[in-house]
Formats: structure tokens, sequence, C-alpha cells
């Protein structure tokens, strides 16, 4: 009965701004045995209003009762899984890599191509500031991961609908 | 003017009808009863704080309206989760108010100070940390909103001592709306045309009652569509109550310790409407095989009750009162008419089992659980309302005790909390003075808030308590006895008070039977005694509770006496 193929979802809320309403939601998740991959929380326009995108996973039951319970919080205001509409998300990454001599000519070349910045440098690292799809951070990742990943911070997907609604 | 903290909690008591609550005072909390004090607001002050929110629940119950609750800080809060969790599970519509430390001592693990609203994020419908005076009011108007609104539940408010002592002008606030909390009374009528539709088709329907049917307080509508449809009716646990277990469509609870037929009629029908339940695990059994012919139309304020553990043929989220009146409403324009003789092969089939495995025991020269529990009905005549702790006791009581009135049963459905049925009977008992109220209790729960006796003595409640006492935590032995080859470990409690000295030391009546023929005498001087009275049944002690489904298994696999 049940479908057991897992779908990554990309789910938007936007929540009351108050102390305790990211702990109520990543409890909702923890409590239930439901997966947060990534989660990012920002303020919006409106003061009382904070945004959270999340990427989650599960089967569609699951998926539907992740959006069901978070809809049941009542500090959320509304919940918009993206993965239905026609949506887009970005992710931001800064990477510290290692400069060997023989290899700097390699990363910036990698950085042109991936059109990312180098926003540090010191005489042995760069810092790389990525932004794109998760797909592009991940190709991105794997090409310099050769040359010696030393740090990585990711921001964590944020998305909006296309729809003007 | 200006008025203090405890003054506001108090003039908002006023605007919402608060008459009683329960509670016990401590070191934060001292303003508040101070303040209580001088109002004509009834304060039933209980030994431990469990026990007040066990009794604002069954007062919630027994009276139709939201219980209140006032505890201090630290630990006073930390008693309290035990009775949330179980409100919680249960859905009952009770405010718990809880005294801080200072606004600027939190987070410094001050004396007698906790994180209550961490606490019991998860276990109460939402949870409120009060942070300036200026919150105080709009917050505890909220609290109460949203504890009765939408699918019930406890709701918690935590207020600082100094926001208590605090002062602020205070206006009257018309009643919240928050943008972000808006529950969905009226069904889609898409949906309640389709139900039609397979009402319609349906040979073999079954309607299964749940506690939101009582919640919402459908139980007449329920009567009507259920005669309606000529189709009968079982109710969970919570829902007992809900439809009349006298009336000839009734089929008895379904599920673990549910009747023959309520059994075999959800393993064959082909509609089961599930109004007001969330198809819990100990109504399915193992999922894949509950109601495997049947559509399903599912009935439920809680979107979230839906498609959580069965799949559903139609769901209709809605308050079941209503959602029953639309249904109605929509027959009556179609003109449905269900042949009353269309059922009746269905209802002969069921009227079988009926006869065939009836619930039964076997009566012997020691006193037999299920025998007390008969002659209590029958003394009572239905009309008591019982509470029950947890476990066989709560499992007897639900099956040979015969609810026709809603509000009627208050137990601890999801959570089974044990120790709930006493302080339970106390809350019902300061709601309906003038009702017998009875809690049906075992020996090992009944240790567990038997403080409340001097709760009970102390507001001349008359509660009766009758104690099927068989020295053992029974249902956990009845497990062991069926699937650990009766190694009885941790479930013998021979160690245990004369209950009949117990109840005497308070100062309430101990009465004892321990031959069949002393129980209708125990039962009738009990009952009589206008005080609190124990009545301590010495049962067979390896009396199990059947049909039995164990656990996992399919529920037409029942094992019978």
């Amino acid at each position: 009965m049940r479908t057991m193929t897992e779908e990554k979802h990309t789910i938007s809320l936007l929540v009351d701004n108050q102390p305790g309403v990211l702990s109520r939601i990543a409890g909702m998740f923890s409590g239930r045995g439901y997966n947060i991959e990534s989660l990012c929380v920002a303020a919006t326009m409106d003061p009382l209003v904070s945004r959270i995108t999340l990427v989650t996973t599960g089967d569609q039951l699951i998926i539907e009762q992740i959006n069901k319970q978070l809809n049941k919080l009542v500090n959320v205001i509304k919940v918009h899984d993206l993965t239905e509409t026609d949506f887009v998300e970005r992710e931001t990454a800064l990477v510290k890599v290692r400069a060997r001599p023989g290899h700097k000519a390699e990363i910036l070349r990698l950085v042109d191509i991936f059109k990312c910045k180098v926003v540090d440098t010191n005489t042995t690292h760069y810092t790389i500031e990525v932004t794109g799809t998760v797909e592009k951070l991940s190709a991105f990742l794997n090409l310099l991961k050769p040359m010696g990943i030393k740090e990585i911070a990711r921001t964590g997907s944020i998305a909006l609908s296309r729809n003007n609604k | 003017m200006k008025i203090t903290g405890a003054q506001i909690l108090m003039a908002i008591f006023k605007e919402e009808r608060v008459d009683t609550v329960f509670g016990m005072t401590g070191g934060a909390a001292i303003d508040i009863f101070d303040e209580l004090a001088r109002t004509n607001i009834q304060h039933i002050m209980v030994r431990h704080e469990q026990g007040a929110v066990h009794a604002a629940d069954g007062y919630a119950r027994a009276k139709r309206s939201v219980g209140v609750c006032i505890v201090t800080s630290g630990p006073g809060a930390t008693n309290t989760v035990s009775g949330l969790a179980s409100a919680y599970m249960d859905s009952i519509p009770v405010v718990v108010f809880t005294a801080q430390v200072p606004t600027n001592l939190i987070g410094n693990d001050a004396f007698q100070e906790v994180d209550i609203v961490g606490i019991t994020r998860p276990c109460t419908k939402h949870n409120y940390l009060v942070r300036s005076i200026e919150d105080l009011a709009r917050t505890v108007k909220e609290a109460f909103y949203v504890a009765r609104s939408g699918r019930p539940g406890p709701v918690l408010v935590d207020i600082p001592k100094d926001i208590i002592q605090g002062k602020t002008a205070y206006k009257p606030l018309r009643a919240p709306s928050l943008k972000s909390y808006n529950p969905t009374y009226k069904p889609n009528m898409k949906q309640v045309k389709k139900a039609i539709n397979l009402i319609r088709e349906a040979r073999k329907p079954v309607i299964f009652a749940g506690g939101g049917v009582i919640l919402s307080g459908a139980s007449r509508e329920l009567a009507e569509f259920a005669r309606r449809l000529n189709a009968p009716v079982t109710a969970s646990l919570m829902g007992l109550g809900a439809f009349p277990g006298t009336d000839e469509l009734w089929l008895g609870m379904p599920g673990m310790h549910g009747t023959y037929r309520a059994n075999m009629s959800i393993g064959s029908c082909d509609l089961l409407i599930g109004i007001g339940v969330r198809f819990d695990d100990r109504v399915t059994g193992k999922i894949d095989t509950f109601a495997p012919h049947a559509k399903i139309i599912h009935i439920d304020i809680d979107p979230t009750s839906i498609r959580k553990n069965i799949p559903v043929a139609v769901p209709i989220v809605g308050d079941c009162k209503i959602a029953l009146g639309e249904l109605k409403k929509l027959m009556d324009e179609e003109a449905l008419i269900i042949d009353p003789y269309k059922n009746k092969p269905w209802l002969d089939q069921i009227e079988e089992w009926k006869s065939t495995n009836p619930l039964s025991y076997e009566q012997m020269d020691i006193i037999k659980p299920q025998y007390v529990i008969e002659r209590l009905y029958d003394m009572t005549n239905g009309q008591a309302i019982i509470t029950t702790e947890v476990g066989q006791n709560q499992m007897w009581a639900a099956q040979y005790y015969h609810f026709d009135q809603p509000n009627s049963f208050i137990t601890s459905g999801g959570l089974g909390c044990m120790g709930f049925g006493f302080p339970a009977a106390i809350g019902a008992q300061v709601a309906s003075q003038d009702k017998l109220v009875v809690d049906i209790a075992g020996d090992g729960s009944i240790q567990m808030n038997i403080q409340e006796m001097a709760t009970a003595v102390q507001y001349s409640l008359p509660v009766k308590i009758v104690i099927l006492n068989n020295k053992y935590l029974g249902m956990v032995r009845q497990w062991q006895q069926l699937f650990y080859e009766k190694r009885y470990a941790s479930t013998s409690i021979d160690e245990a008070p004369d209950f009949v000295k117990l109840a005497e030391s308070y100062g309430a009546v101990g009465l004892r039977a321990t031959r069949p023929q002393e129980v209708v005498p125990v039962l009738k001087e009990g009952l009589s005694t206008p005080k609190p009275v124990i009545m301590d049944f010495w049962v067979d002690r390896e009396e199990c509770v059947y049909p039995m489904v164990p656990a996992g298994a399919p529920m037409t696999e029942m094992l019978l006496v």
C-alpha cells in the first residue's frame, strides 16, 4: 500500500518570528522520526514573520504528514511544499581549499568556469564563494576535492516559488 | 487604573467563566493564590500536581468546558507533565498555569527554575512563556481559545513571578484571532457528496465513532445517522458513551480487547465510516489486515489524523457534529432512503457473531472482576460517571459497564496513564456534584495518586473507588502469562497497604469483599455512603481480559476465553 519511494521535498514556511518556534519545528521532526536534510531561517520584510526553508525526504505519506504536522503548529503561518510547484532553489557555500603552487591555476580556472568568486586568500589557501543549485555545488566540490578541501560552510537550500501568488 | 498580573489573570478567569481551579501553591505562585483567595473561584487544593492536571481533565470532560490548573515553578511544573501528556493524547481542553522564577533569573539555574515550556513543547497543543506584563492578557486569552477550539488540547502558560507581581493597565480584550491558527470546522462538500455515494452502495456498513464525537457534542447526530443507515456502531475506548451501549445497533468496542463481533464486523465490512477517530494501533492491530474489504470514510477535525495510519477513500476534515449535519442535509436533499431490509443479512451475521462469542467469564467461588463491574452497572442503573485507572481494570470497565451517555466514561485512553482515574474522578465530582462518580481501579494504579484521598476528604467529594485487587500489575502479568511462559518478573505487588485502613486513616470509609456473596452488600453500602469510599475487592488473581488480540496480529485473530 505504501509507496516506498523516497522523495526529496523543499518546503518553505512562514512562521511567527518568536523564540522557540524553530525548536517546535525541529522537535516535530525529531519526535516523529522525520529527516531534515537542511534548514535555513531568516527574517522577511515583515519583522514579525520569518521564513524557514527546509529540505526533507520521505515517501509520499510521510511527506503528506510532514506538511500537515507543520501546518498544525500554532506558530506556523503558511506551509508551501515547493516541490509540488515550479520553483527556484539556490545554495551558497564557502570552501577553503589548499592552493598548492601546482594547483593554483587549475583552481582559478574552475572558479571561472563555475562563475564563483575567490573571497579570501593567503599563502596556502583560497576561500571560494560558490552559489547555485545543489547539483552545481556538488559538481564544483567534487572537482575541488583532489586539491584538498580544508573546510566547507554551506547555507542549506533557500527557495522561492516562481508563482506570483 | 493599573492592576497586577495576578489580578489580570483573575479578570480573564471571570471572562472565561472559570469557576474552579485545581492546583498547589509554591514560592513563585504565592501571589496568584493570594489573589485567587479574594475571588469567588473555588480552588481545589490537590496533594500532588499530577493530580491537579488529571482532576482538571476529569472536570473538563464531565462539564464539557475547559479545566484550569495553577502550580508553582520547578518541580510543581515538572509534576504536571504526565497530566499534560494524557490530556494531549486524549484531546482534552486544559489550561495549566505554571509560575516561573523572575524574568531576570531565567537561565541562571535559579532555585526551582525549570524550562517547562521546553519540556512540555511536545506534549501540549501549544505553550507560552510570558515575557512581559503587556503580553499577559493576550496570552492568557489566547491560551483558552487554543485549548478549546479545533481539536482541543492542553495549553501551558508559564508566568514569571515579576510579571505576576507587576502592574499594568487592563481592559478586556476581544476574542483572539490568530493568522497562523485556523481550524477547519466545515467540511468540503465535494467529499461529503463522495461519502454519500459510498453510503448508497454499501451492503455491510460499520460506523466507528471516537472521542471526537464526544468532544464535538455530536452524539444525537451520530445516533440519527446510524438509525438512518441502519448501520451497526462500534466506538473506540475514547468514544464509549458517544453511542448508547444498550442500543440494538451497538457492537461494543473494537481492538485489542474489543468484542468478537466488533472486530469481526470491521474485518468483513464493505464500508467503514470513522468519525472522530485516529485509528490508533490498539484498534487497528496489524495495519494491512485492518478492514481489508472496506472502503473507508474518515471524518476528523485534525487533518494529521487522516491518512496517518490507514489509507482512506474519502477524507472529510471538519467538526464531527457539523460534518454529520452536512451529511444529513445532503441525504435529505437527495432523498436518500436506505431500505431497512438491505442490511438485514449483514445485521443477522453480526447477531450470529454476538451469540456465538459474547463477552463472558467463568463464575467461580472466588470474586471475578467482571462480576464486580456487572453488579456495579446494575446497582447504578448505568447512570454513574465512571473513571478508570489503566490496565485490566480499564478494559473490564470498558467491556462490562454499558455507557449510554457521552462524558460518562472518563479514562486515560491514549497515554494509558496509571494514577489518572482517582484525581479525574475528583474533578468529575466537582463538576457534577449530584452525580455518582466511581473510579474503577487496580491495586497497582490506585497507589499512584492515592494521596488525593486527602483532597477528596477535605472537600467532601464522595468519590467511590472500586479496587479490583489481584495483588498484581495485572495487565502486564497477563502478557507474561500468555507470551512470557508465566515468568512474572516485577509484576507481583503483594506488599501493599491495607486499603481499608488506608481509607480510614485519611478519614474516608474503607470496605472489603473477599467472597462473591460479599460483592453486592459491599457495593450497596459503599455506593450509599455519602463520603469518599474505597471498596477493596479481592478478585481472582490470574483472571485475564478476553478477547485479546496479541500486539501486531490481525484484529480478527482473537484469543477468546
